[in-house]
């Protein structure tokens, strides 16, 4: 417990240095641009993938699932349609990305504080925790939305392409669901929990990284510890947030 | 001329330092030598501000670190310089990055301005045709010659050297020591050098400070070291049989 709280305390003092004014506004924003590239364009393609798969799967279990004459057929493309907006493009793409951008943010910082690049940074007397985490929270809270969006088209796509070849589903009624009762508060939900997020995963894990000590096998050490605490409280924010705006 | 006075220094409880003084003056390479696990990084580190001593006074030309402000510690720090084991280049910068980088972050130079410092510095360490390079394209020696023109791309008044020579030969350690000299004195500059390597200790070291246990054991010249009664040193010194016989020749 006291570990806990130990950490929880040495996190909130990590956060104060990294929100402290940058040194160079011009170095901060290439910095920000750089990790845009890094952390958010990269996570385009996997995001791709998995939610067109998801989109796909999600649609044909609930095909097989809603195979009842009562049931309207258009409900499967909204089920789906539902699923994407309010749970997969926010927390489970959220999941994906802690393992993706947590683990790399970790062993980033933790290489760098192995190989005394921060103490480098440190001894110019530079804001370490400032120049290195800032750009990269930033980048990620400022690019999520752009995939989680990306994460619902993609997703909804995927369960179109199921329609196709998928018994008690038609084209036609997914599209009829997926264009019916819609609801635009979801994907502000959706968009809420997932900025959230991001800040989550970039600082849990920036945090993990930061403070590695020891050599390499600290540094994948780091890099687990990152990828594991960022999910749990991603996890965690996801109750609290729905339990507030749902 | 750094001045360190009654410096101790403790981690969880276990003491690393213990009463360490001593003075460096500007314009001579002042060695630290001990073995591995003496105290001397941790020595160098908090005379470089990046560890807090538990107590003592750390004064760079009468001004104590102590008595600073962070503002204060944060401008002293741009008047130092310092190569580390590893050299510490960053990763994702190119060589003239890396040495534009103090540049970028603490002046109000033009691009061109920057870039024409970097390069001087850089031809002032031997460096040539490999501005474009990552620290992971050049040799290791490339790499601690790369981190001595960073650490003085700011002109800086106090620059400190851990192990310099740690994973270089013989004949690059000498031309790392021989800069190092070379720049001390150009630039009258207050130079600690931390090493093991008793080559750098008769080439380079003006003043020689052994640390044993987290304690000075003894301070002197290169001259006198081989003849200084201290038993913990003597150790240190002539610990293969080779220089054994070659003081017992000496004698």
């Amino acid at each position: 417990m006291l570990k806990l709280l130990f950490h929880i305390g040495r996190y909130f003092v990590l956060m104060k240095r990294v929100f402290s004014r940058p040194e160079r506004w011009r170095v901060f924003l290439r910095q920000t641009i750089r990790e845009i590239d890094s952390i958010g364009v990269s996570s385009i393609v996997i995001v791709l993938i998995i939610s067109v798969f998801m989109g796909a799967v999600c649609a044909i279990q609930m095909a097989y699932n809603l195979q009842n004459p009562i049931i309207p057929r258009y409900l499967i493309g909204l089920g789906t349609r539902e699923t994407m907006l309010l749970e997969f493009s926010s927390t489970i793409v959220a999941l994906i990305l802690a393992g993706k951008v947590g683990s790399n943010i970790a062993s980033e910082l933790g290489t760098m504080r192995v190989t005394e690049q921060v103490d480098a940074l440190e001894m110019m007397g530079v804001n370490s925790a400032s120049y290195l985490i800032l750009p990269k929270i930033t980048a990620f809270v400022l690019f999520i939305p752009v995939l989680t969006v990306f994460s619902m088209a993609i997703g909804i796509v995927g369960g179109y392409l199921a329609s196709f070849g998928t018994k008690g589903l038609t084209p036609h009624d997914y599209v009829v669901g997926i264009t019916s009762f819609f609801q635009p508060f979801y994907v502000t939900y959706s968009l809420v929990k997932s900025l959230i997020f991001a800040f989550i995963i970039a600082s849990v894990s920036s945090y993990h990284g930061y403070y590695t000590n020891g050599g390499a096998l600290d540094v994948g050490r780091s890099s687990t510890h990152a990828v594991v605490y960022s999910s749990i409280v991603v996890l965690l924010f996801n109750v609290i947030l729905t339990k507030l705006m749902l | 001329m750094i001045e360190v006075r009654n410096v101790y220094k403790e981690f969880s409880g276990h003491q690393v330092l213990n009463d360490i003084c001593a003075e460096f003056e500007p314009g001579k390479t002042n060695l630290t030598i001990g073995q591995s696990g003496s105290g001397k990084t941790v020595l160098l580190k908090c005379i470089a501000g990046l560890h807090a001593v538990s107590s003592g006074d750390i004064l760079y030309d009468n001004r104590s670190f102590a008595a600073m402000n962070d503002k204060q510690r944060k401008a002293i720090r741009k008047e130092m310089g310092m190569v580390f084991q590893g050299g510490a280049l960053f990763d994702s910068n190119t060589v003239e990055e890396n040495v534009m980088f103090p540049l970028e972050m603490f002046t109000k130079m033009s691009y061109e301005e920057r870039r024409d410092r970097a390069n001087f510095c850089l031809k002032r360490v031997n460096i040539l045709n490999a501005n474009d390079k990552y620290p992971a394209e050049i040799s290791g020696g490339m790499q601690k010659r790369v981190a001595i023109a960073r650490a003085i791309a700011l002109n800086p008044k106090y620059l400190y050297c851990d192990e310099p020579n740690s994973g270089l030969d013989p004949v690059t350690s000498i031309v790392i020591d021989n800069l190092i000299k070379e720049i001390t004195i150009e630039y009258n500059i207050t130079t600690i050098v931390n090493t093991h390597d008793m080559n750098s200790v008769m080439e380079i070291g003006d003043k020689i400070i052994f640390i044993y246990k987290g304690h000075k054991k003894w301070e002197g010249t290169s001259a006198e070291i081989f003849d200084t009664g201290v038993k913990e040193l003597d150790d240190f010194v002539f610990a293969s049989s080779r220089m054994k016989q070659l003081r017992d020749l000496n004698r």
